[in-house]
């Protein structure tokens, strides 16, 4: 990994019923993961609208992941199912417009997988080091503000 | 007059560029725009209306205001501080540049708008004769003639010579840049569009306000607005604005850009919107044009440069509303 | 064709199964058709069908509450049977009149400029929804690839396709042109609209803003775009905005099977549904 003084900024939409859990589960067992990570709650992976992805960006977000429960476990049945067409389709579309597709995560954690969580979140941290600052979907009065650097 | 040959634009835009921000007609994909001097730029001089206008360069979509922030305990506020160079655009057409005297009487009036002024002092107009209208001109009907633009400089182009005249002060010195290049004549370029479009613009008096805004037939003349905004934007002389705030963070940047009167939220005050039905919008954007910016300013609010004709997906115009309004006791 | 047009309408309109047309009529400049309600028999002779009247009028149909007879072209009917799927016109208020379709005009500053690029790569033939057919569809058949525009895109390296949006979308003056003039884009509030929101009606500023807004609108019709091109037509900077919606088109056909928006008033669309063993297929 290259040593950069970049501290990318991450932005996490956990489901309620599953990956915020995960995620927990992480903290209680002490497992690591990147503190660069910011946790959002959703009801379900399905209540994330591209728009919720877009402004995460704008407001100096380097990588987005959104984690929900396992196909097939979904704790209102079915939503995941509509999530994971969705976010293909999403990621297809920025990656057509030229916006690294590296940059959006879809992952499924579910809430006994706390290692899993830790470990999805210690790789796209490091996968978004690689691609390094996101400047093609940030918002330059955002980053002309200074408000993209994460706090030390 | 001066002229110079057609062969040697090229070299009179390459020398005014070195100079001075130079802003040109260019192809970009299927519409022309004025764009930045750039050698290898498709220049277009043939085609009358490019898709954004003039006003681009002195009322910008988006022009910031000022910056409010709070530091340690402390707010402070700073202006906006755009540095703006000297600049000239050429190949600005009569209807476009009769369109900046309509923004003028707005901006320029008391209280002035300096960021308006600021520009348009910063500005070189530099206007090119029509020699042909096309399908969607109307610009006569305004009492415009397209072949004796003003403008800082006014210029007019023939088979194989541009002619140069300039009328200001400021398109004295712009002469001068390049006077090397320019030789004096005593011809004189003879362009003469005898097509004079009329309207029945007679019923639009400020007497008639009254009748006009309770005209039958607002309803019926709207019905195929979609309510976007494709004609005020592309209009040369709407100048309407909001001012909002953005929030970066840690301070605040308060802006204005460009608003339409045929949108929902225009005018939202906080008591709601004044005018909640598409019809009044659409009345509201001809009233102005052919009613209320006359009875204050004595000009006409529209220059018949017919963008709106083109742009509209509806095939609604301001040609349409001012044959087709019946006013009760029409004059 | 035009004349049994009028005739058909007024004998619907005296014979009182519809209260109003739906129609085009000769606008103030040569080639211009502006869409229209005609609600007796002497304003219809004034009905006008050419290669000029492009307008999609199924959209005017939307909450459409009084019998009202609209002509409509062929692919004109595939964005009325999704707004009939979506609940926004009510089928039994209307009475559709579909139309033979030569092929729109494109037109550069109301000049005739060829042919709108829609309808070069016309894949919405056959009518999908009448209650009777007046005239053959001779819309133009150059079996032209609708998705060659996005496959070149494809085709470019990662920075390439970036600079290539910037450059359109730099022109973008946010009229609003392209998400009105959608027939699917039928909602009561936009998202862009809510004045809590920064982008509320009013111009782009900034870059992220345009391609935020450009994202947002393609993708929100997404599974529900018809490919009618209305908004390639309405935008006034010449944006390729097709390609967006062709993108997403092109992936819903290899991701999740071959789909047509509008061609029934039914079958649940491609975002709305989804089939777990298909989607293993092809890798969810």
């Amino acid at each position: 990994m290259q040593i950069t003084d970049f501290n990318p900024n991450i932005v996490a939409f956990c489901c309620n019923w599953c990956s915020y859990a995960g995620a927990d589960l992480a903290g209680t067992s002490r497992l690591q993961y990147p503190v660069q990570v910011r946790i959002i709650k959703v009801p379900c992976s399905c209540r994330v609208d591209p728009l919720f992805i877009l402004r995460a960006f704008q407001r100096g977000a380097d990588g987005v992941a959104v984690c929900g429960c396992h196909p097939g476990d979904c704790h209102y049945a079915t939503g995941n199912y509509y999530t994971r067409r969705r976010m293909a389709l999403l990621h297809n579309m920025l990656d057509f417009m030229g916006i690294e597709r590296d940059r959006m995560l879809l992952q499924w954690v579910s809430a006994a997988e706390g290692a899993k969580f830790a470990k999805t979140m210690t790789d796209f941290v490091e996968n978004i080091h690689m691609l390094g600052k996101n400047t093609r979907l940030a918002d330059w009065r955002v980053v002309n503000a200074g408000n993209n650097e994460t706090e030390s | 007059m001066m002229k110079i040959a057609k062969e040697h634009l090229p070299r009179l835009f390459a020398a005014l560029a070195k100079q001075i921000d130079l802003l040109l007609p260019a192809q970009q994909a299927e519409v022309v725009n004025f764009a930045p001097f750039c050698p290898d730029a498709e220049i277009d001089l043939t085609t009358l209306k490019t898709a954004n206008t003039p006003k681009h360069f002195f009322l910008p979509q988006v022009e910031d205001l000022y910056t409010a922030a709070v530091n340690a305990g402390q707010i402070s506020i700073s202006a906006a501080d755009t540095p703006i160079k000297p600049f000239a655009i050429f190949g600005v057409r009569a209807c476009d540049a009769a369109a900046l005297d309509v923004l003028d009487s707005v901006y320029l009036s008391d209280p002035i708008d300096q960021f308006y002024q600021t520009r348009r002092q910063a500005g070189c107009i530099i206007t090119l004769a029509c020699e042909k209208p096309t399908a969607s001109c109307f610009c006569t009907a305004f009492g415009i003639n397209p072949t004796e633009p003003c403008g800082d400089i006014t210029t007019w182009l023939t088979d194989d010579v541009l002619y140069w005249q300039p009328n200001t002060e400021k398109g004295d010195k712009i002469t001068e840049l390049v006077a090397d290049l320019l030789q004096l004549t005593d011809e004189s370029p003879a362009q003469d569009i005898s097509e004079n479009i009329c309207l029945p613009l007679d019923k639009f008096n400020p007497d008639n306000l009254l009748a006009l805004f309770n005209a039958p037939n607002w309803q019926d003349l709207s019905v195929a607005c979609i309510a976007c905004g494709a004609c005020t934007f592309v209009c040369p002389t709407c100048q309407c604005y909001d001012i909002t705030d953005f929030d970066t963070g840690t301070s605040i940047t308060r802006y204005r850009c460009w608003d339409s009167c045929l949108y929902s939220d225009f005018t939202q005050m906080a008591h709601g919107n004044p005018r909640t039905t598409q019809a009044e919008r659409f009345r509201q954007r001809f009233m102005h044009k052919l009613v209320y910016h006359p009875a204050n300013n004595d000009q006409y609010g529209c220059v018949g440069c017919g963008r709106c004709v083109a742009a509209c997906p509806a095939g609604l115009n301001i040609v349409k509303v001012i044959k087709k309004l019946e006013v009760a006791g029409n004059v | 064709m035009l004349e049994i047009m009028k005739q058909r309408a007024k004998e619907l309109l005296e014979s009182g199964r519809v209260v109003r047309v739906l129609g085009w009529q000769r606008g103030d400049f040569p080639n211009l058709r502006e869409p229209v309600f005609f609600t007796t028999a002497k304003q219809l002779d004034n009905l006008e069908y050419d290669r000029f009247c492009a307008a999609n009028l199924s959209k005017y149909l939307i909450g459409t509450d009084v019998p009202t007879l609209a002509f409509l072209k062929p692919c004109d009917t595939y964005s009325l049977n999704q707004l009939v799927k979506e609940r926004q016109i009510n089928r039994q208020m209307t009475y559709i009149i579909g139309i033979g379709c030569e092929g729109s005009a494109k037109l550069t500053d109301m000049e005739e400029n060829g042919t709108l690029e829609r309808c070069l790569v016309c894949t919405k033939t056959v009518h999908a929804a009448f209650d009777e057919l007046i005239g053959e569809d001779a819309a133009p058949r150059e079996k032209n690839d609708r998705f060659a525009g996005v496959g070149e895109i494809e085709a470019m390296e990662i920075a390439a396709r970036y600079t290539f949006w910037q450059d359109h979308l730099a022109r973008c003056i946010r009229c609003n042109a392209c998400r009105n003039i959608c027939p699917v884009c039928h909602c009561k509030k936009c998202v862009f609209d809510n004045t809590k929101y920064d982008t509320a009606q009013r111009a782009n500023a900034s870059a992220f803003e345009e391609q935020m807004f450009h994202i947002i609108r393609a993708y929100h019709v997404a599974g529900r775009c018809t490919d009618c091109g209305e908004c390639n037509r309405a935008c006034p900077q010449a944006i390729p905005l097709h390609l967006l919606n062709r993108k997403l088109i092109s992936d819903i056909n290899h991701m999740f099977g071959e789909y047509q928006a509008g061609t029934d008033t039914e079958t649940p669309g491609p975002l709305t549904n989804f089939d777990i063993e298909m989607d293993k297929e092809v890798g969810l």
